[in-house]
Formats: structure tokens, C-alpha cells, sequence
């Protein structure tokens, strides 16, 4: 009779998950990369693939990476608190378009527009590994000297933007 | 009034549908005869007055009585009338109706069509759709009444956009009826449990049934996934979206669940696991229900959510899913384990079909449930899409494919192995070849593309050999027979869709200018311009692309960009023109400076094949139920073990 109550007590482990998903807001994570360089790549952008972006090139700028692509459903909540940050202009956002098509995210910018000032592609999640992208949206706060100082799991929303990301911004740029 | 009367009519269902569950069960248990003859008249009253209360409904939004919350958030004025129709779905508590309407419908079907179950059966299968029915029923009484009245209001709020289209008139009715009808082979997997009978007869009664309901399910799917190809505009037809998977893990669930059922009537054999799999595919019904209506899953078509909802669907769920896994772990070992096979036998090849599609299964439910799990242990929301589906699925499938072939050709019991091979040889050989070199005439030669036609002709193949051997041996028409062997071709040519279109689409997304070409494969677009436009409840741009190949004229295109009134929701409505070896489609992105927009067409080489492969599945289904054996009395043509 025991192996008959496998699926029972699988059921009950979803049951819990399930549960406990109808109440819990997504929160701030941990990440062992906060305080370390961000790791480097060298991509292709998206607007043209001749060209090419790496982390150092972006040395001596507070600047935000956020991790999408367009299969990603929560990637577009997060859209137009991005698209806003980008028109306010307080820090410039970088985009990675995490195992994706290329052309699919470029309908995505062309569809919904485009906050980001350039993005790479990272076509078979290579890049990801390094900064331990687990699924997306993800967003890192990278500082003058290429170190990550915040990470943020999840769509931003406008409440993490102002509470926590802007004023570490600010705090960096100084 | 009419509303009123709906909801009077949602409450006396209710209490119908507790009259229905509890007094044949007890009935059943007692050995009661007139306990247990309650089951049929009170389902068919139950049904009856759910249908009144959706006609009810029907009625509100066709008269746009604006007094009723459902119709003022869900309709408006302007809409036009086979939409107000539609609108009666098109919401969460009307989508609720609709499900325990269709509910009713397939118990009304049971107590016509199931003269020959033994009484004590038919009372317990009868009073287990009862309970679903009042779980239903009370979800929508106590959390979500269709029939709400408010303040009139002046106008409503209109349909969501993306409903207002002919496939959604159809497409929830269908899908739903799948969904739903698993209900059926579940009340009878529960019947057996509480009975303690489970022989070979018990699965042939809940064959045509499962059957029936994953032939729905078949089109429902196919027809949900050809609305997200021509409606969102973004030229894909699957995306792994939550509400996708969640009409998927029941339909591979249910199609495991039909090859399990074929060994337990024909060999007695998987008893136990059958049930689990009738279960099973219920259980994920309901869980897809759940991921969809309770908000807990972000989705690119997610409707209205509610949390207290989810808490209501999440109690049911315990209630009916955890119950019958429990009563499964009692009861189970008693059922027994059935005949033996060798090694290399019919038998294990469908044993192996049902632990891929199983796996299959749990993967889609890890890769949806996946973010949910993250979430729910404080690590933040986001979502898995169509990199982890596709690296899982195909391993998981393509393995799948190729043992259809084989299945159906090999003996019960044990195969003789050489025999066997000598068989097949010939055949997978001319696949191989064929396979290998088809690609060639393509253009480009891909290893994933020769995959595909290997599957595909490898069915087609064996479907031949089977069939052909069948008319050697005289054994006469058997609609079991063909309807798999249909149902195996659809399997072929979906693959074949699906080969073509991942492997040779061609996409151009351009800034195209009045007068502007662009070729795509053979085909020239041109633009013509983009004209203002204004529809019943919308304004919008209406572009005209005149497509032409080798000059020759082929079709004119009239993709368009709407604003809805009402709501203020842009909408990308796409152009298509359909073939059998290729569609061309076109969408109008963003208008961009002087009089220049941004425009994509696509070329997809055999697209429509994946549906009419669906298309062909469902028939195969609906054939198979007319075999003659379903139909023949209970005594006759059980199957010794």
C-alpha cells in the first residue's frame, strides 16, 4: 500500500506551495554575486550584431542590467516601469535578451518600446550562467567600478525603484 | 427578473446536485435499490436547472441588461450580437457556468447512453459528477454569481478584445467539453475503487467516454492554439504559456490514460494504474481551472483573478483530488495487478508510452509551477518559457513517436523479436532514406528537419503494414482498429507541420514605406498605405499589402491596428494567407514617421498542417467510439486476465 500513497503525498507538497502562492509577494533575494565583479561577457548587441558590448565598456557609469526576453509574461509588467525610468533618464539600463530570438524581442521593443539604451543578446544563455540568472526578468545594480551592489529577482516595480534602487543610485553616483 | 430567476435556478441545482451525490452513494454502499434509483432523475433535473440559469444568462447579455455586473464589465452597447453571445463565457463566472452546464451535459449523456452499467455503477458514477457539479456549484453561489445586480449602469465596459474574435465562440464550448469529460472517466475510476470491481469490463465502459472527451479536448487544444497564431499577432502557435500547459498535462495525462485502458480491457493488465491515470487527468482539469482563475500564474492571456477564489478552488481541490488519491492508496492494492507480459511485448511498449507521456507531463507541470514555487518560498516571480519546454519536450516525444509505430504492430503478451524486425525492416529503411534525403530538395539540409520526416514517414509507414496486414488476416471492419490508425496518421502530420515551421519560417520585421517592396521566400509584399478605419466598437488602421509571386498577383492583405473604444485597448489584428504548403502572414507594428510604418511578414511553410494533424487525431478518436464492442451487453467479451 505504501507506494500508493506516493501521489498523495506529492499532492500534498503542491497543495502547501499552492497555498502558500496565493498569499506571498515576491521579495528581495540574497545573491553571493552582491559586492563582486560583475562577471564579464562580450555580446552581440541586438540593434546590430556587428557590434559588441562587454561590462568593461561601461566602466566609470552607475548602470542597471535587466535580464528578459519577449517568451517572458512578467517581463512585460516590468515594461513600463522601465520604459518611465528610461524617459526620467536617472540611469541608463542595459538589456539582455536571455535565451531568446532575436527577432521576437526586437517585435517585443517595436511593439510595446524600447527603455533600454542598447541590448545584448545573449542567444544560448552562456552569459546567464555566470550572473546565475535562474529564469527571468533579473535586474542588477552595477556600480563606477563594475562591482554589483543589488539584485532584484522578479518584475521592478515602482515601489523597488524608489525604495531601494534610486536612492542606491544616487548613493553610487556620488 | 430573469436574472433572479437564473440564480434561483443555480440555487436549486445546488441542493438537486447534494441529492444527487449523497443518496446514491449511500445507496450504492447499502445495497439500497431505491436509494440508488434516485442517481438518474435527479441528474437530469440537476442539469435542467443549470441550463435554465445559463440560458438565463444568455438572455442578460443579449438584452445588455446592464444591471447585472457580469454583463456591464463584460459587454457593451456597441458590441456586436454574436459577441454579446459570447461575452456569456467570456468572463470568469460565466466561464464558470459553462463548466457545470457542460458537466451537466456529459452526466445527462450517462444516464442516456449507460442503460447496460450495472445499477450500483451507474449510482456511483452518477453521484461522483454530483459532487464535482456541487463543488462547482457552490464555488459560484458563494464567490463568484453570475447574476450580481448593481446600480444600472449606462453602458458597459465592453469584451475583452482579445475574445471578440469567431474562434471564441467555439473555442471555451470545445475545450471544456474535453476538460469536463474527463470528469467521466474519473467517476467511473472512483465507482471502481469504491466497489472494489475492477475488471475488464469496467475499462471498456470508460473507454468511449475517455475517448470522447480527449477528442475534444484534441480540437479544443488545436483550435486554442490557432486562435494565439492568427489573434496575438505575434505569428507563433504555442507558447508555453500557463493557460497553454494548463489544457496540455490533462491531454497527455488523458492520452496515456487511453493506451492504459486499451491493456486493462484487452489483457487485464495496469488496473491499478489506469485509476491513477483517470485521476489524474481530472485532477489536472481542475488544477489548470485553478492556475488559471486564482491569479497565482502570470499569463500573456490571464483573465480577471482573485485570490479569495483561489482559496475557494484551492479547498476543492483538496477535497476531491486529495480524497481520491487517498481512497486510491486504500484501495488500490486490492484491485490487483493483471496478466503478465514478457520483456518485449505490446504490453510494455505501451508501458513505456505511458511513463514518457507521464514524464512529459510532470515536466510542463515543473516548468509552469516552477515560478510559482520560487514565489511561494519568498524568491521572486519569474517565468520559464519556451527554452525549458522545447530542450524537455522533444527528447521526451520524439522517443514517443517513434514507439507509436512500432506499438500497434507488436504482439500482446511477448514478440517474437526477429520476426518482427523482418517485418519492419524494409519500411525503416525507406524512411531513413527518404528522410535523410528530403531535406536536400529544401534548400538547406538540417539534422532536426530529417528527425522530423523519419517520425513522420515512420508512422505513416507502419500505419501501412499494420492496415494492410489487417486486411490479410480478414479480420474484419473494426472501427478501433482504423480510429487509432487515424488518429496515428494526425500524429505524422502535425510533426511534419511542426518541422517545417520551426525549421524553414522566414520572418522579416521592416520599416516599410508607401509604394515599398520587400520579398520573403518567393513572395513580394508591397505597401500600399495604411487608411483610417472605424468598426462597430473600435477605430483603428487598416494597411493593405498586395502580395505578388514572380509578378503573378496572389492575395491582397488588410492587416490592422485597432483602438477599442471602450476600454482604450490598442489591438494588432493580423492578416493571413492561408495555404496547405504555406501561410503568409502580415501585422502591422508601429506607425512610424511620415506615413512610414513598421511591418512584419512572415513566411510559414505548412503551417496549417500541425491543426489538420490535430484535426485527424480527434476523428481517429470519434472513430474508435463506434466500434461495435462498446455497445454490445456487459456479459459478453470480458477479457480473462
Amino acid at each position: 500500500m505504501k507506494r500508493f500513497l506516493i501521489p498523495l503525498g506529492i499532492f500534498i507538497v503542491l497543495v502547501g506551495f499552492l497555498a502558500v502562492g496565493l498569499k506571498l509577494d515576491p521579495r528581495e533575494v540574497p545573491s553571493p554575486l552582491i559586492g563582486k565583479p560583475a562577471p564579464d561577457f562580450k555580446l552581440a548587441l541586438l540593434s546590430d550584431s556587428a557590434k559588441q558590448l562587454s561590462p568593461a565598456d561601461l566602466r566609470g557609469k552607475v548602470w542597471l542590467f535587466n535580464v528578459w526576453a519577449s517568451w517572458c509574461a512578467s517581463c512585460r509588467q516590468e515594461h513600463e516601469v522601465l520604459l518611465d525610468l528610461s524617459k526620467q533618464g536617472g540611469v541608463p539600463i542595459y538589456g539582455m535578451d536571455y535565451k531568446d530570438q532575436p527577432g521576437d524581442a526586437q517585435a517585443v521593443l517595436n511593439r510595446y518600446g524600447n527603455p533600454y539604451v542598447e541590448t545584448v543578446v545573449d542567444l544560448d544563455g552562456r552569459a546567464g550562467i555566470n550572473y546565475g540568472v535562474y529564469g527571468v526578468p533579473e535586474t542588477y545594480l552595477i556600480d563606477k567600478n563594475g562591482i554589483i551592489r543589488y539584485k532584484h529577482t522578479g518584475p521592478v516595480t515602482v515601489e523597488v525603484l524608489s525604495k531601494k534602487i534610486l536612492p542606491l543610485v544616487k548613493e553610487l553616483q556620488q | 427578473m430573469i436574472p433572479e430567476l437564473g440564480h434561483f435556478a443555480l440555487i436549486l441545482a445546488l441542493l438537486l446536485a447534494l441529492v444527487q451525490s449523497i443518496l446514491p452513494l449511500v445507496g450504492a454502499a447499502r445495497n439500497n435499490p431505491v436509494w440508488m434509483s434516485v442517481a438518474k432523475p435527479a441528474a437530469r433535473a440537476q442539469f435542467l436547472f443549470v441550463a435554465i440559469a445559463f440560458g438565463a444568462l444568455a438572455y442578460s447579455f443579449l438584452t445588455l441588461d446592464f444591471s447585472v455586473v457580469n454583463v456591464t464589465r463584460n459587454s457593451h452597447s456597441r458590441l456586436p450580437e454574436i459577441y454579446r453571445f459570447t461575452a456569456t463565457w467570456g468572463s470568469h463566472e460565466g466561464s464558470m457556468l459553462l463548466w457545470t452546464f457542460i458537466l451537466g451535459l456529459w452526466t445527462m449523456a450517462v444516464t442516456l447512453f449507460s442503460r447496460h452499467l450495472p445499477e450500483d455503477m451507474m449510482a456511483r458514477v452518477i453521484g461522483v459528477m454530483g459532487l464535482v457539479s456541487f463543488g462547482f456549484l457552490l464555488f459560484m453561489l458563494a464567490t463568484s454569481n453570475p447574476f450580481l445586480r448593481m446600480e444600472m449602469a449606462m453602458d458597459g465596459s465592453d469584451l475583452n478584445p482579445l475574445l471578440q474574435d469567431p474562434g471564441m465562440v467555439v473555442h471555451p464550448p470545445i475545450l471544456y467539453m474535453g476538460y469536463v469529460g474527463f470528469s467521466v472517466a474519473f467517476a467511473f475510476a472512483i465507482a471502481a475503487l469504491l466497489s472494489g470491481k475492477l475488471d475488464a469490463s469496467w475499462a471498456r465502459w470508460s473507454r468511449p467516454w475517455t475517448t470522447a472527451a480527449w477528442s475534444f479536448l484534441t480540437v479544443g487544444i488545436m483550435m486554442g492554439s490557432w486562435w494565439a497564431y492568427y489573434e496575438l499577432g505575434w505569428g507563433g502557435w504555442w507558447f508555453w504559456d500557463p493557460v497553454e500547459n494548463a489544457s496540455l498535462m490533462p491531454w497527455l495525462v488523458g492520452t496515456a490514460l487511453i493506451h492504459s485502458l486499451a491493456v486493462t480491457e484487452k489483457r487485464g493488465s495496469f488496473k491499478a494504474w489506469t485509476v491513477f491515470l483517470a485521476i489524474g487527468a481530472f485532477s489536472l482539469s481542475l488544477l489548470g481551472t485553478f492556475l488559471v482563475r486564482s491569479g497565482v500564474l502570470s499569463s500573456v492571456h490571464s483573465f480577471a483573478t482573485d485570490p479569495t477564489r483561489g482559496l475557494f478552488i484551492l479547498m476543492f481541490l483538496l477535497v476531491v483530488i486529495g480524497g481520491s488519491l487517498l481512497l486510491f492508496a486504500l484501495r488500490a492494492s486490492q484491485v490487483g495487478l493483471g496478466g503478465r507480459f514478457a520483456l518485449v511485448s505490446r504490453e510494455s511498449f505501451l508501458m513505456v508510452n505511458n511513463i514518457l507521456l507521464l514524464t512529459a507531463t510532470g515536466a510542463v507541470l515543473l516548468g509552469t509551477l516552477y515560478p510559482l514555487f520560487l514565489d511561494a518560498l519568498g524568491l521572486g516571480k519569474i517565468s520559464v518559457g519556451p527554452p525549458y519546454f522545447n530542450s524537455v519536450f522533444v527528447p521526451l516525444v520524439t522517443p514517443l513517436i517513434f514507439l507509436s509505430g512500432i506499438g500497434p504492430l507488436a504482439r500482446w503478451k511477448q514478440v517474437n523479436v526477429p520476426e518482427l524486425a523482418a517485418r519492419l525492416k524494409w519500411g525503416f529503411g525507406a524512411s531513413v532514406l527518404v528522410a535523410v534525403l528530403l531535406p536536400f530538395t529544401l534548400g538547406e539540409w538540417k539534422p532536426m528537419v530529417s528527425l522530423g520526416y523519419l517520425l513522420s514517414l515512420w508512422i505513416v509507414v507502419t500505419v501501412a503494414i499494420g492496415v494492410r496486414g489487417r486486411m490479410r488476416t480478414s479480420a474484419g471492419w473494426s472501427a478501433n482498429f482504423y480510429g487509432m490508425n487515424l488518429a496515428h496518421l494526425g500524429v505524422a502530420v502535425t510533426v511534419i507541420g511542426v518541422t517545417m515551421v520551426s525549421n524553414y519560417q522566414s520572418e522579416r520585421n521592416v520599416r516599410m514605406e508607401v509604394g515599398d517592396t520587400i520579398t520573403v521566400q518567393d513572395y513580394t509584399f508591397r505597401f500600399d498605405g495604411v487608411k483610417d478605419m472605424v468598426g462597430p466598437n473600435y477605430k483603428g488602421s487598416r494597411g493593405t499589402l498586395e502580395v505578388s509571386r514572380n509578378g503573378k498577383p496572389v492575395s491582397t492583405l488588410h492587416p490592422e491596428k485597432r483602438i477599442y473604444t471602450a476600454s482604450g485597448m490598442p489591438f494588432t489584428e493580423s492578416a493571413i494567407d492561408y495555404g496547405l504548403t504555406r501561410d503568409l502572414y502580415t501585422a502591422l507594428g508601429e506607425s512610424l514617421d511620415g506615413g512610414a510604418w513598421s511591418v512584419r511578414l512572415f513566411h510559414k511553410p505548412f503551417v496549417v498542417w500541425i491543426w489538420i494533424g490535430a484535426v485527424l487525431m480527434a476523428l481517429g478518436g470519434l472513430l474508435a467510439i463506434t466500434d461495435r464492442r462498446y455497445r454490445t451487453s456487459r456479459k459478453k467479451g470480458s477479457a480473462k486476465a
